[in-house]
């Protein structure tokens, strides 16, 4: 019994972190670079969540502005750090990407103060009991966003035009821009979706504990990626897949007494033996270099 | 010597000039007893922070990979090092041979723990190796962090001595030019001409014959090794080893030493590893509180508005009417030599994707 709740918080647990992930994983496969800041818009939304809390009262209004809120940050991060360097070496994108992240957490801390704030109004109590356990709310409420966020997403990858598109520019950006895409467009369009996503976590993360820091999306980010590392980087499946699974390795690992302490450096352990043995992460292709 | 060869001289050896004057200045000073306390304590941290910037210099300038965990593997060195002085203290005393028994050892755990690190990232391309480090970094911490009490001291970290305040700074200024040295010497011989050949153009340095993973490992191995050099002079000169001095933020610090002396200028990284250390010390006493965080924003700033600059390419007739070199070219008189840099290091093509 005690590793079913394991596994069903596990489950929870990767769905947060798959959703995270899929933020990761699109914009890697788009704009072919690692979104560093992305752990930071879940922060900004969180605050968000508190501002519109203090001044409107209902969770819904919080969630709703937040989204907005990470969806403009999203494209303006985008639009004013990342643009200017497309084109330029990859290492230039990724140093940029780490200043926007400090930049974000170190403009929270001016705004807001260090101390950690408790949105307590986020948080969903209560539990569903089954026979002699409980399951709490909050885990039922992810596992159902998880799976709504997930079908949402892949029909439209799959079905819609501009989700089409997508998958063209993620392929080749210069044949993409030959059949009359819009390149720029569509990665704009990809960093809106992916911090809703990061929004819409962020909601997730403080439904089950409502304490918001600076660094709340610092380690959920690492771990996020490294989901998406797991999964396949640039895969959408890869990274539900990726997710799920670390959570429920993270939330097992956690339930062993003597591993319990290290469960991150489990983890971490698990992203080396990945990168060892199959670099391409599960669902992920290899792609030959060609000259 | 015309004029060229002496700009070549100076620019490979005024490094080292300078900071064996330095070093010899305050040497004297000691001596004489004139010295401050406060200048001796800056003067270590300054060094620190030197090995620390050439050697992160090293992987991001003319490696082009990027670590975010450099403070990881100080954190590493500090621990591991900073042990073996306290076992060794009882046997040998705070003494020379405790010191630099325990900065080999340091070292020598934290480029073992770089190779661990760096052979699975390494060998893929792409920017894996900026993720796997910054877990790294900091998983490394709070591994140290819950460790058995006895061992490192868990939360309230772990003690250790503190060498003589009026000889560590001498040590510590050894240690950087060795760094110096070994950086300049690996980069002019033949090992570092393939390393900056993998930078510029890996397929072709792969058609070439050239080990990629080979010489990307022994570059980041030899950074950590820096690395946890910086570590264990951290220890001795703090007496205090506690994982929260090694976060993710201290990471970010040195990378922005990094960016802003110039991505693959070592001399670049010395100013800039000085002038930040200096501004650290200087603003620790005016931003107390939540102000602190202002120098976070304002690196942040540095990060992007550098990168940006340098490397945007709609930003290219700009960069090249408004940089350092024609704004010295203004104080020169009438023939304003045209100095061709010694080498391009901190330039990537624009021609990455063939």
């Amino acid at each position: 019994m005690k590793f079913l709740i394991a596994l069903i918080n596990g489950l929870s647990a990767g769905g947060t972190y798959a959703i995270i992930a899929l933020g990761y994983t699109m914009v890697y496969g788009i704009a072919k670079m690692l979104n560093f800041a992305h752990g930071d818009v879940i922060m900004a939304g969180g605050y968000m969540m508190f501002v519109t809390l203090t001044l409107l009262g209902h969770p819904l209004w919080a969630v709703a502005a937040a989204v907005v809120f990470c969806v403009v940050l999203g494209i303006v991060i985008e639009r004013f750090a990342y643009r200017p360097l497309r084109g330029a070496s990859p290492l230039a994108v990724l140093i940029t990407a780490i200043g926007v992240s400090s930049l974000l957490q170190s403009l929270a801390q001016i705004l807001f103060g260090s101390a950690t704030k408790m949105p307590v109004k986020l948080q969903i109590s209560g539990a569903f009991k089954i026979g002699s356990f409980d399951i709490a709310y909050s885990t039922l409420i992810t596992l159902a966003v998880t799976v709504v966020v997930m079908a949402v997403l892949t029909l439209f990858v799959n079905y819609s035009k501009t989700g089409r598109a997508m998958i063209a520019v993620s392929e080749d950006r210069d044949a993409a821009l030959l059949m009359g895409i819009n390149t720029n467009a569509i990665i704009t369009i990809t960093f809106a979706i992916g911090s809703a996503l990061a929004a819409i976590a962020g909601y997730l993360m403080l439904c089950k504990a409502p304490s918001l820091s600076t660094t709340l999306g610092a380690m959920p980010g690492i771990k996020a990626f490294t989901a998406a590392v797991i999964g396949g980087i640039g895969s959408i499946p890869g990274a539900m897949v990726g997710g799920i699974l670390l959570g429920v390795i993270e939330s097992l690992s956690y339930s062993v007494p003597a591993l319990a302490p290290y469960t991150d450096a489990v983890e971490f352990a698990i992203l080396i033996i990945v990168l060892l043995v199959k670099p391409s992460g599960i669902l992920g292709k290899m792609r030959r270099e060609k000259v | 010597m015309d004029k060229k060869a002496v700009f070549n001289f100076l620019k490979r050896y005024l490094s080292y000039i300078i900071i064996a004057a330095v070093a010899l200045f305050y040497t004297v000073m000691s001596l004489t007893g004139s010295a401050k306390t406060a200048d001796l304590y800056l003067l270590e941290k300054i060094a620190i922070a030197i090995i620390l910037a050439v050697s992160l210099g090293m992987v991001v300038g003319f490696l082009g990979e990027l670590s975010l965990g450099h403070a990881g593997f100080m954190c590493v060195g500090a621990y591991l090092g900073g042990k073996v002085s306290v076992i060794l203290e009882p046997v040998l005393g705070n003494s020379f041979p405790t010191l630099l028994i325990s900065i080999i050892v340091g070292g020598l755990v934290a480029a073992l723990a770089g190779v661990v690190i760096g052979l699975p990232a390494l060998r893929l391309r792409g920017d894996y190796l900026a993720i796997v480090t910054l877990a790294f970094g900091e998983i490394a911490r709070s591994l140290f962090m819950n460790a058995p009490e006895a061992l490192f001291g868990g939360t309230t970290g772990l003690k250790s001595p503190r060498f003589d305040k009026n000889s560590l700074f001498i040590v510590a200024f050894a240690f950087v030019l060795i760094t110096i040295a070994v950086t300049q010497n690996l980069l002019h011989s033949k090992h570092g001409r393939a390393v900056t050949s993998i930078r510029d153009n890996e397929i072709a340095a792969r058609a070439m014959g050239i080990d990629v993973t080979k010489y990307k490992l022994l570059v980041f191995m030899i950074s950590s090794f820096f690395a946890g050099v910086a570590g264990v002079l951290f220890s001795y000169s703090n007496s205090r080893i506690q994982s929260a001095s090694f976060d993710y933020n201290y990471s970010i610090e040195i990378l922005v030493m990094v960016v802003l002396g110039g991505i693959g200028s070592i001399n670049g990284s010395i100013v800039a590893a000085t002038l930040i250390t200096f501004l650290n010390v200087k603003l620790q006493t005016m931003l107390t509180g939540d102000l602190a965080v202002l120098q976070n924003l304002f690196y942040a700033l540095i990060l992007i508005v550098i990168v940006i600059y340098k490397n945007a390419p709609a930003l290219k007739t700009f960069r090249e009417k408004y940089n350092f070199k024609n704004f010295m070219a203004l104080f020169r008189k009438k023939y304003p030599i045209k100095i061709r840099r010694f080498s391009d290091y901190g330039r990537r093509k624009n021609n990455q994707h063939l």
